[in-house]
């Protein structure tokens, strides 16, 4: 299997805290991965230094064969063609609908014909159980699971490999959050993604991922599949699986 | 108050303190005067009664346990006597928890050298970041004017809409008012030595010159320079700014770089309404107060006033519009991820903006005086 990103000795220090102290994990192809960690452990903070959001400050984060502490400008724009990220709240274009938010990044990058546009839009909008009619909708007038659906049809606009997922399942009801699974681990068999989320959903964990990296106390506590993760000696596994891992 | 709730009771050197009803965070702090008005000098051992007490609440507890802690360093032996399980229960959680928790630590004052340091270092800190914004925005505005394909069309001509079409009444009102006032207060000075065609020239080249920029200006900055502050912001909180960024969209390219274009193609026209309706209210006041017909005053107009000062006028307004927007949109990537935030930094770029066009102003003022212009 080919490793997708990899993430060496990577340090992050906030004013005077320690967020990371020499974080190393390795994602494959075709893997749905998942950050892991007590809240203020930095699973955000090391997904928007894979994103190119925030700066490695020490260390590194290699992609797609690309070292992000020093990618050029063109290199970078390529390599951000190649993934779609799902923010915690959606964060749609609030000024854009539901369809043109979707079809914006193939409008930029793209000189297909607007028929062609619109017939990718619809194929999105009902590979994520968007209704169609809502199409013309803005993000405002939309509830918030289907700003998170809406989100993930524009992420998924390009046809990325990758597809970052920050907290996909927070603030959903049970039943779409259960939804929402199904549609990840669809998409990942349909268009063969390799996805890295971060989650605190227990049913999601135990139901998408195949491999995970659990941070706590600045370094990774764990790596790997479900099986072997009681016999790791972390209080935040000990009680964060407690009881329905057996 | 119907009862006490609680019953001291001496028996040599032991002290019964009997609870009754109901012990909770507001009766804690009259048990307490009462039972620090005993005198426990000789007293060996004291039991709480809580047998007729059917509630005790944490607050109580703790107080409770802090007063055993008391009377324990005092030598004094202390007893429970109940037999609700819940109270007992209460008492242990809170003894339990007392072992855990720490003090939450203070926070240690800084005294005013301390505070006056870090002050100016963040101002600092905040010139040089506004820099950056700067070098950042020159570095890819140059880039993308290499080939007219990057120049966002529609976005400009909708700040233009909005900054521009959207302003004209009320840049017209306050100019056309700003016009009246002066020519208003001047009349009657000007009719004192009976110089009344004098207003003319006072009139054509202080609007034209000064007045017009300057309220154009002054206006934008509130109207359009908050704007794009708030606009900005709210886009960071919602991390759209964010979402623009992993998908390769520049937030320079998409909504800095066409709102400066949009409001520096805008101010030079607004200058020009101003400029048109301050004079018109000028002229109204001559040919009320003055008795300076119309054509009076055109005449004069085109005789003493040079068309320089009008060009003068005009050239300021990109430069306004460049501060004006420039220092909005900085203000709105300077945002947290709080909404305290919008408020502060919209009243900042106000006011930063209006004091930048005043100081731009004055170095016009000396650079074209020095000029001979």
């Amino acid at each position: 299997m080919k490793t997708i990103i990899e993430v060496q000795n990577v340090k992050t220090i906030f004013d005077n805290k320690i967020v990371h102290n020499g974080l190393n994990l390795s994602i494959n192809d075709g893997e749905i991965y998942g950050l892991l960690g007590p809240s203020g452990c930095g699973k955000t903070t090391l997904l928007r230094e894979m994103v190119m959001l925030e700066k490695v400050q020490s260390g590194n984060i290699n992609i797609l064969g690309n070292d992000l502490s020093n990618i050029e400008h063109t290199k970078a724009q390529e390599l951000r063609k190649n993934w779609g990220v799902l923010f915690q709240a959606g964060a749609l274009f609030s000024s854009l609908t539901i369809k043109e938010n979707i079809s914006l990044p193939l409008v930029e990058y793209t000189d297909l014909s607007q028929k062609m546009i619109d017939e990718i839009v619809e194929f999105k909008i009902s590979i994520v159980g968007l209704n169609p009619n809502d199409a013309h909708l803005y993000p405002s007038q939309i509830s918030g699971g289907m700003k998170k659906k809406a989100a993930l049809a524009r992420a998924l606009a390009m046809d990325p490999k990758l597809l970052f997922l920050d907290e996909p399942t927070s603030g959903l009801d049970p039943i779409s959050a259960r939804d929402f699974d199904n549609l990840i681990l669809k998409l990942r068999s349909l268009l063969n993604l390799t996805i890295v989320m971060v989650s605190h959903d227990l049913e999601s964990i135990y139901s998408t991922l195949d491999k995970m990296a659990i941070i706590d106390n600045q370094r990774i506590v764990y790596e790997g599949s479900l099986e072997n993760i009681k016999s790791v000696d972390s209080k935040f596994i000990q009680t964060f699986f407690e009881g329905k891992y057996e | 108050m119907k009862e006490n709730h609680l019953k001291i009771i001496y028996k040599n050197s032991e002290l019964s303190i009997i609870f009754f009803g109901e012990f909770n965070l507001y009766r804690v702090s009259t048990c307490e005067k009462q039972i620090n008005a005993i005198d426990f000098t000789k007293i060996k051992k004291i039991y709480f009664d809580f047998s007729k007490l059917y509630f005790l609440d944490t607050a109580a507890s703790i107080y409770i346990n802090n007063l055993e802690k008391e009377l324990l360093a005092q030598e004094i032996k202390v007893d429970y006597i109940s037999s609700n399980e819940s109270i007992i229960d209460t008492l242990k959680l809170v003894k339990d928890e007392k072992k855990n928790s720490h003090k939450i630590y203070e926070i240690k004052k800084k005294n005013i050298i301390e505070d006056i340091g870090s002050a100016t270092y963040k101002n600092y800190l905040g010139f040089i970041s506004f820099m950056a914004f700067l070098g950042e925005m020159f570095a890819t505005k140059f880039c993308y004017l290499r080939s007219y394909k990057n120049i966002r069309f529609k976005e400009i001509a909708f700040e233009i809409n909005e900054s521009m079409l959207k302003a004209f009444g009320i840049i017209a009102l306050t100019s056309f008012l700003i016009g009246l006032v002066v020519a208003y207060q001047s009349a009657y000075q000007l009719k004192l030595y009976g110089a009344n065609i004098f207003i003319v020239d006072m009139l054509g080249i202080s609007i034209l010159r000064e007045l017009a920029p300057l309220i154009t200006a002054i206006v934008i900055a509130g109207r359009s320079g908050s704007a794009f502050t708030a606009q900005i912001g709210a886009m960071k909180i919602t991390q759209e700014l964010d979402a623009m960024k992993t998908m390769g969209f520049d937030p320079y390219k998409y909504l800095v770089i066409p709102r400066i274009f949009a409001l520096m193609i805008a101010m030079p026209i607004l200058i020009f309404l101003a400029d048109i309706m301050g004079i018109l209210g000028g002229m109204v006041v001559a040919n009320i107060d003055l008795e300076i017909t119309t054509e009076m005053f055109l005449d004069r107009f085109n005789e003493v006033v040079a068309v320089k000062h009008f060009f003068i006028g005009i050239v300021k307004g990109p430069f306004f519009a460049f501060l004006i927007a420039s220092i909005g949109i900085y203000r709105g990537l300077m945002v947290k991820d709080d909404t305290q935030s919008i408020g502060v930094n919209t009243t900042k770029s106000v006011v930063e903006s209006i004091f930048a066009v005043i100081v731009c102003d004055a170095i016009f003022s000396i650079a074209f005086t020095n000029l001979g212009i």
